[in-house]
């Protein structure tokens, strides 16, 4: 081979690798942009709501009903209906989520019924909110006649928020190590006692963490809770779950109906007077705002635990 | 001297028999609890299958399949499935097509170009855009997309597909992005390190060593993007206007099968109506193509799996 065709090469290869090298940096710039795109679509929509429902962000919104006079309505038996509800759903998922997962981490044998329990949770994660509405309109509504209450809503929202709680738990029982399961079985604990005084406290932090996502992921949900029939005009608020009378705590309110915050915001959306769009984006700038606090607050959270647990 | 001692902080831990009957008691809780997982799929389906069934006596098969008209609330009713399932379809279609693409591009970078500090905070920001109320992108869709959109495409109208399905690609960015990087991730370094040391760059090896033997974690991640847009209501409900109408063109107004569920729900319709009932015959379709998608997912996932 001669020198030129030698050098010819050498020409042709490092060409070739400053062509590779330049495409690298091509993607990175590529993948940032996007990535950064996609982000600024959520400052874009927080600053957007924000400014635009400004005129309507005051203490008089959270203190008003619904209204047909667009400056005059306000949210206040929607963030009512939304927070008994979040307790309600709060409630109903924790013992049953926590549960399903102790027993699929810490208990389940190897066996079919295992298998499907487990197929399921992971099947349920997928079935779309609404269904999970036509569910409890069906089984709920008919079926159990709960009506369109307080506590149908947090049935509902419990069944979606599941799988959620479910799979976040397992991920934190998983977390602790096997010695420190293996030392309290040495020391004659049961099953029981080592899950309950060992390996439960140590994964309080994820399990925490789950519960405030899939919390998150209800307060925002909309469409299961239209199918089994919400009302969006109302215009008084549930009874009072504290009484004046021993034993003091009421429970009436379970069955009342009620409104929510996602679903006032849909009514004021729908609507084509562009003075309640003002409104919806007051209502969505709320929402929007609880729902990524209670993020927020879940992201520190793991962040802290992990921070803090050395093995 | 008395050798007896008492056994240690035996107040809690009371006989072994009770210890034992105890931990049985609470397995047969934690079991049921499990079990409510199995009841919901079982409820789910039976509720669906039993409120369609007087539906479907009204209604032959063939016509809630072929009929090409979706008009149960009008006096001259038809019951042709297809206008909803098409602009289910359409608007799915273009979710995917916004994405796939960026999330896939956001995974590849995260996972084998991102230093690790900005993926441990880039992370959990691109999930905040999944956790974003649904109604509230249906605002975004409606107020802010839909107005850009007309400068661009002059004479679109203020309900279109387009626009909801742009926006619903947006929410699903994170679960495409999220899901395909832990695949990434999971395919192990020698992998990596064996193309390094063959001279490829960095660019090189993620779209033909990383990609390819994550692949059937990219499709899992896909596939759940498709299950979330098909399934997803209040963006369309909201911006894509509640009209049935069969085309594939996404610039028009179309509704959705859970737009349909919803405009139904919104209605006062009484409850042993036909037209309430659609909802759940809807419903049942609706599961139908989420569990099509899921089983087409998961052979896929199999096909290709690689083995480390």
């Amino acid at each position: 081979m001669s020198a030129a065709t030698t050098d010819e090469a050498i020409r042709r290869i490092r060409a070739d690798v400053s062509r590779r090298k330049v495409l690298d940096q091509v993607f990175v710039v590529v993948g940032l942009l996007v990535m950064f795109a996609a982000l600024l679509v959520l400052a874009v929509l927080f600053i957007d709501l924000v400014r635009t429902g400004a005129p309507r962000l005051n203490l008089d919104f959270l203190t008003q009903f619904p209204s047909r006079k667009a400056e005059r309505a306000g949210i206040l038996s929607a963030w009512v209906g939304t927070s008994l509800i979040m307790l309600t759903t709060a409630a109903i998922t924790m013992p049953i989520g926590v549960a399903a997962a102790i027993y699929l981490e810490e208990y389940a044998p190897k066996n079919w019924l295992t298998a499907i329990i487990e197929i399921n949770v992971t099947n349920l994660a997928g079935v779309p909110s609404i269904i999970y509405g036509l569910l409890a309109l069906g089984l709920f509504v008919y079926q159990f006649q709960l009506g369109q209450s307080i506590l149908t809503a947090g049935l509902t929202l419990s069944l979606l928020i599941l799988p959620i709680v479910i799979v976040a738990t397992r991920e934190a029982l998983r977390a602790v190590p096997r010695t420190i399961r293996e030392a309290a079985y040495a020391l004659g604990a049961t099953r029981w006692e080592v899950t309950a005084h060992h390996v439960l406290p140590y994964s309080m932090g994820g399990i925490l963490t789950g519960m405030i996502i899939g919390l998150s992921r209800a307060i925002g949900e909309t469409a299961p809770l239209i199918t089994i029939g919400a009302l969006s005009f109302i215009a008084f608020l549930p009874q009072s779950p504290f009484t004046s009378e021993f034993p003091f705590v009421s429970f009436a309110w379970l069955t009342d109906s009620f409104t929510a915050m996602p679903i006032q915001m849909f009514n004021w959306v729908s609507r084509p007077d562009p003075k309640f769009q003002v409104n919806a984006a007051a209502a969505g700038a709320i929402l929007l705002g609880m729902t990524l606090l209670m993020n927020g607050i879940a992201i520190w959270l793991r962040y802290r635990f992990r921070k803090r647990i050395n093995w | 001297m008395n050798v007896q001692t008492r056994l240690p902080a035996a107040s809690p831990h009371a006989g072994l028999a009770y210890r034992k009957v105890r931990d049985r008691l609470v397995e047969t809780f934690l079991l049921v609890a499990a079990l409510v997982a199995v009841f919901t799929t079982i409820a789910i389906v039976i509720v669906l299958v039993r409120e369609s069934l007087p539906f479907f006596e009204h209604v032959s098969l063939k016509d809630f399949l072929t009929d090409t008209m979706w008009t149960p609330l009008f006096a001259d009713a038809r019951y042709g499935i297809l206008p909803l399932v098409a602009g289910t379809l359409v608007t799915t279609l273009v979710a995917l097509a916004v994405a796939i693409p960026a999330g896939t591009l956001i995974a590849i970078y995260l996972s084998e170009f991102a230093p690790h500090r900005l993926r441990e905070t880039v992370k959990p920001a691109l999930e905040l855009l999944g956790a974003v109320p649904t109604v509230v992108y249906g605002y975004f869709a409606l107020m802010m997309v839909t107005p850009f959109l007309q400068k661009l495409i002059p004479g679109l109208p203020g309900f279109n597909m387009l626009s909801a399905g742009l926006v619903i690609g947006i929410m699903i960015i994170p679960y495409v992005a999220s899901v395909s990087e832990d695949a990434m991730r999971s395919v192990p370094n020698y992998m990596r390190e064996g193309s390094y040391a063959m001279g490829a760059t960095r660019f090189q090896t993620a779209t033909r060593v990383v990609v390819p033997g994550a692949l059937s974690g990219i499709a899992a991640a896909y596939i759940l993007g498709i299950s979330r847009a098909v399934g997803e209501t209040m963006v369309v409900a909201v911006a894509a206007g509640l009209q049935p109408n069969l085309t594939w063109n996404p610039t028009e107004p179309a509704a959705t099968i859970t737009a349909f569920i919803v405009q139904v729900s919104l209605g006062d319709l009484p409850h042993d109506s036909i037209g309430y009932q659609s909802i759940f015959a809807a419903g049942l379709v609706l599961m139908l193509m989420t569990l099509v998608f899921n089983i087409a997912g998961f052979t896929l996932t199999r096909k290709f799996r690689e083995a480390y």
